[in-house]
């Protein structure tokens, strides 16, 4: 069997996987539905004002609310899967519609916060360990135990604190100046102002973890039978690190990106709370106010499915990198 | 238990954990008597900067005693840290040592079981759960633990499936112990040192956790905490920062000495493990 096909039904086995989990999400997703206090006719007849008994009972049947557990599951199991995800009364629009408009914002903020923490983690840790037990060893080190300790929310406030109110160099919250209706490179820029904080402050927890890591990784290929190897061909320290250790040191810390994501979604709840940044999160946020379960549902069912996906591709990318590894 | 404190005690930095720690439970332990008023009452002119007023660290806009509360909030986080922490050990222990112990087709279930739930994202797992079951102690509890035991139970796994096998187990069945003895009496206490340091790790997460939930307002509304603080003073960032800024310190002198703590307690007891992160 070539490679190429070996990785194709790799890719279709891990999928398969995935659709258990998804399934059994899904479902824990209609209890925890089910659990809450209300349902959708309360929420309706809330925001009407008033309601008959009457009226709520033909809204029920109409919804089939009435029909029993198992078969309201079937009916939520076949929304899911042609997309149906309910409607959102408090936004007056089907939450898929919802979650689509503010996938975007949420897949800026993570994919720059990523790059930040994978792309600096790995210089720290390069450097940490290339410098073992110097100062600057130490100073990454004491860095990454206080990143470890801080909530994200407090590192975000601090941030503004700092750099937007005292200094004045970073706006305080938005996406973008709505106001000034920028448009081409004047709007990127704008918007690449704004994401300022909102990363830094996202990647910084990621950025101590990726550190440590490749730290340690580093410092295990030192230990490998092949660098004393190399080292007796007469190869130059330089070019151990650089071509032979830096290489082998990197995987880890490349599944490790795709462990991540689903606390990375997490903390992007937080993040765009306090930036006020017109994601998921944020609408994760507004939807908990407003008692808007279905969205607050519906986020956690894409939430978990992106987890799935992130770590498929991450996997797939690894056995591309490292040949070693069997795609079993 | 003398070797024990010889070995923690190589590692200075833990000592220095231990000792915040200590400050921070006799602060909780003494609140009452510190603060004897409802840290939630007016106390004095609303947004008074640190010592003005008679406030040690400043008002919030409500005139409530931003010191207060981070000695009532001690209670709160290391009461929640505490107790969620048991619970997901609880759980974990279980789900690890049916799983380790027995195998095939149980042990098969539940690690698709706890798979499920390390997929999840987990913090907004835990939001939904509080919205769901409503803001109190107990919802936040049981959020915190929903969300901690997969790592404990993957942990314990795999404790018992290699001590499963070793020769004084082998020798207990020879006995005719029953099972359940042979899990709680000869296989658990051999792997309670890894258990206890996850254990104290874990501590630190929840308190996290906690402070997260009650920052976005899902914490209990009648009992103060520090992220609750935080939260209720992130819209007067602008003309009062200490609202925010003395829980925040709070919580991030309180976790990292729970981490230093974990981290000296791995090096204590699991000397071999020393490398691992």
């Amino acid at each position: 069997m070539t490679r190429s096909s070996k990785i194709f039904r790799f890719v279709l086995k891990r999928l398969l996987q995935g659709i258990p989990i998804i399934l059994a999400i899904v479902i824990i997703n209609f209890f925890l539905l089910n659990m809450a206090d209300g349902d959708a006719v309360d929420v309706l007849a809330g925001e009407a004002g008033s309601a008959t008994p009457e009226y709520m009972a033909e809204l029920r049947a109409k919804f089939g609310l009435d029909q029993p557990l198992p078969v309201q599951l079937f009916v939520y199991l076949k929304n899911v899967v042609v997309l149906d995800l309910g409607y959102s009364f408090r936004h007056d629009m089907p939450v898929s519609e919802l979650i689509v408009d503010r996938f975007w914002p949420t897949a800026l903020l993570m994919v720059s916060t990523i790059l930040l923490a994978v792309g600096f983690g790995i210089l720290l840790g390069l450097l940490a360990a290339m410098r073992l037990n110097t100062w600057k060893d130490a100073v990454i080190t004491v860095f990454a135990l206080i990143t470890y300790a801080t909530p994200l929310f407090w590192v975000g406030l601090m941030m503004i604190v700092v750099f937007s109110l005292n200094l004045g160099w970073f706006p305080t919250s938005g996406m973008e100046n709505v106001a000034a209706f920028y448009e081409g490179w004047d709007r990127v820029k704008d918007i690449a102002v704004h994401l300022v904080l909102p990363t830094i402050t996202l990647s910084l927890f990621y950025l101590a973890l990726y550190t440590r890591m490749m730290r340690a990784s580093m410092l295990e290929q030192y230990g490998q039978d092949y660098v004393i190897t190399a080292r007796a061909k007469g190869l130059t320290e330089r070019r151990i690190t650089f071509v032979h250790v830096l290489r082998n040191a990197l995987l880890p810390v490349v599944t490790m990106a795709g462990v991540q994501v689903g606390a990375l979604i997490g903390g992007s709840v937080i993040v765009e709370s306090v930036f006020a940044w017109p994601g998921l999160g944020m609408l994760a946020f507004e939807s908990l106010f407003a008692r808007d379960l279905n969205l607050l549902l519906g986020i956690f069912l894409l939430s978990s499915v992106l987890v799935i996906v992130v770590n498929l591709i991450v996997d797939i990318i690894y056995s591309l990198l490292d040949p070693r590894i069997e795609v079993s | 238990m003398l070797a024990f404190w010889h070995r923690y005690k190589r590692n200075r930095s833990a000592v220095f954990g231990l000792v915040v720690i200590v400050l921070v439970v006799l602060m909780a332990a003494t609140a009452d008597f510190l603060y004897p008023f409802d840290p939630f009452r007016l106390a004095g002119k609303p947004l008074s900067a640190p010592g003005t007023n008679g406030f040690l660290l400043g008002s919030d806009s409500l005139g409530r005693d931003v010191a207060a509360g981070i000695v009532h909030g001690a209670k709160t986080s290391l009461l929640i840290g505490l107790i969620a922490t048991l619970v997901a050990v609880f759980i974990g222990i279980l789900f690890g040592a049916l799983s380790g112990y027995y195998g095939g087709q149980l042990d098969n279930m539940l690690m698709r079981i706890t798979e499920i739930f390390q997929t999840i994202p987990s913090f907004i797992f835990a939001i939904l759960l509080v919205a769901i079951l409503k803001p109190s102690i107990y919802s936040v509890v049981i959020a915190i633990s929903v969300v901690s035991w997969p790592g404990v139970a993957r942990l314990v796994r795999g404790e018992f499936l290699s001590l499963k096998s070793r020769e004084f187990v082998q020798a207990c069945h020879t006995l005719g112990m029953s099972d359940l003895r042979i899990m709680l009496r000869e296989i658990l206490p051999n792997c309670l040192s890894p258990i206890i340091v996850i254990g104290s790790l874990m501590v630190a997460t929840a308190i996290l956790i906690e402070s997260g939930l009650s920052f976005l307002g899902l914490g209990d509304p009648n009992i103060m905490s520090w992220g609750f603080q935080i939260g209720a003073g992130r819209t007067m960032l602008r003309s009062a920062w200490w609202v925010c800024t003395f829980p925040g310190v709070a919580i991030l002198i309180t976790v990292l000495a729970i981490n230093l703590v974990g981290e000296g307690l791995n090096d204590a007891l699991n000397p071999r493990l020393r490398e691992r992160n």
